[in-house]
């Protein structure tokens, strides 16, 4: 299987390294030649204006929107922001999935947390307990979702922090800065 | 489910993971840090002089003006950084209640502590540090840093110190990484490092930070000349705003960061920026006056 990681800016190679151990192929994705053939896409964390601006500069906008049509694509943090439809300002978004994310809505990195959340999805992947740890950093709040999109993970305060449209995956929280490989399976099932 | 837990080493690691390959960028007003924003920086470092004015026109330099760090802060979205003097640990307190989201524990401030430099442990927010070496990458890690970056020699728009630190820390970590396990307890003392974390750098074949370029960096192609050298990013302090089109200059070397393996693209970005800042070439430097020499 072949994965790419969107290689613009961001915790790109921290994604990289989890897809290997799990066995899959990767290209880093700077270009939209680059799309060529993939099965599958991560959007990593980082900055989403950066992200967004360097996506725009390079064409790739439209390419990804086209990709996301028909290949699953997963965005984290920043990367859940780019593929949101609505995030209340002015920056350039994918809008592939039908959900509204507040960045920042937890407040400065200060305020930036680790928490463990259950995350029942996880049990297709593995017969251990579904709870995932989960670091968020600086992170957005999914805070609407459309009528097709799937809630995936909760805060204890009921608050959305990962959903599924689809094959489009969106979490507020950063898997790739963990050990644990269990949300990488889990995307990899959904792009097969 | 369990409690959540803040200001953890990871968390303070995990932003400067989600600011790798990019450009941070000194900025001294809100219309900067503007202007940086819209060029794709990751983050801004907000102060009242860059390291160019503070050369040129000497005294003491300390912390900025909260007032000004927390205008910036107001005014973008993306990170704001701020500098506090090595080993003046109020001032990082000052800028850690502010809600500043990285503190640079900066060379190019006037030390506060010619001896000591702060305990980062004891703080919330995250610290970057500089170094020219392995051992003093370590020692701030040691300390408390999660992330570093190299000295250089801030304000010269000369990139040759940036690449003899980059040089010096990865290619000690290359020599490191040749070494039996049994010599590395002497590696640690002719270093000067402490040895559980040069056991862990050796095992990861990286420093246990991320670990980005500063100081001298001016064009696009010295951006990627020190991503090709295989730092995480790189931060611009006068580089852009004491050019001739801050704009232009700024959103090239952002693309260069992005695309620094890729010649083409560079030559193509690299074209028609205007002026660069005029330089000062560090070989001309009294030895007194370099600012990579303050830390310990």
């Amino acid at each position: 299987m072949e994965i790419g990681v969107l290689a613009l800016q961001g915790s790109f190679h921290e994604h990289q390294s989890i897809l290997e151990k799990l066995g899959a192929q990767v290209v880093q994705v700077r270009l939209p030649h680059d799309l060529d053939g993939l099965d599958g896409l991560i959007i990593p964390g980082g900055e989403s204006t950066t992200i967004g601006k360097l996506a725009v500069d390079f064409g790739l906008l439209e390419p990804l929107q086209h990709f996301g049509k028909e290949h699953a694509i997963w965005g984290t943090c920043a990367g859940s922001i780019f593929l949101s439809k609505d995030a209340h300002r002015q920056q350039p978004l994918l809008g592939l999935m039908d959900i509204q994310v507040e960045r920042n809505a937890f407040g400065r990195q200060v305020d930036s947390f680790e928490i463990d959340l259950e995350i029942p999805v996880l049990q297709s992947v593995s017969n251990k307990k579904p709870i995932f740890h989960s670091i968020f950093i600086r992170a957005p709040l999914i805070e609407k979702v459309g009528k097709n999109v799937e809630i995936l993970a909760k805060l204890p305060n009921e608050k959305v922090v990962a959903a599924r449209q689809g094959r489009l995956l969106a979490t507020s929280f950063h898997p790739e800065l963990t050990e644990d490989t269990r949300f990488h399976q889990y995307f990899l099932e959904v792009v097969q | 489910m369990g409690a959540e837990e803040k200001g953890t080493f990871k968390l303070k690691v995990g932003l400067a993971q989600m600011l790798k390959g990019g450009v941070i960028m000194d900025v001294v007003t809100p219309e900067h840090a503007k202007i940086a924003e819209e060029a794709g920086a990751v983050a801004v470092m907000a102060l009242e002089r860059v390291p160019a004015d503070i050369r040129a026109q000497g005294g003491v330099a300390r912390m900025s003006d909260p007032e000004l760090i927390l205008k910036i802060m107001d005014t973008v979205s993306i990170p704001v950084m701020a500098k506090a003097r090595i080993g003046h640990f109020v001032e990082a307190q000052i800028l850690e209640a502010l809600g500043i989201d990285y503190i640079d524990e900066s060379e190019v401030l006037t030390p506060a502590d010619e001896e000591h430099h702060i305990n980062k442990h004891v703080f919330k927010v995250p610290f970057v540090c500089g170094c020219r070496n392995l051992g003093e990458a370590l020692r701030r890690i040691g300390e408390g840093a999660a992330m570093i970056r190299t000295k250089g020699e801030a304000g010269t728009g000369d990139v040759v110190e940036a690449v003899r630190h980059a040089r010096r820390v990865l290619g000690d970590i290359r020599k490191l990484q040749n070494l039996p396990e049994e010599e590395v307890m002497a590696f640690a003392k002719e270093l000067g490092a402490p040895y559980e974390l040069l056991l862990e750098t050796r095992k990861l074949g990286r420093l246990p930070v991320v670990n980005f370029a500063a100081g001298g960096i001016a064009t696009p192609a010295d951006a990627a000349l020190m991503m090709q050298l295989g730092v995480d990013g790189v931060f611009v302090g006068s580089g852009i705003f004491k050019s001739g089109d801050p704009a232009k200059r700024a959103a090239a070397i952002v693309k260069a960061t992005t695309h620094y393996n890729d010649p083409k693209i560079l030559a193509e970005i690299s074209r028609n920026l205007g002026e660069p800042m005029v330089g000062r070439q560090v070989s001309d430097i009294p030895e007194d006056k370099l600012i990579a020499d303050r830390g310990w």
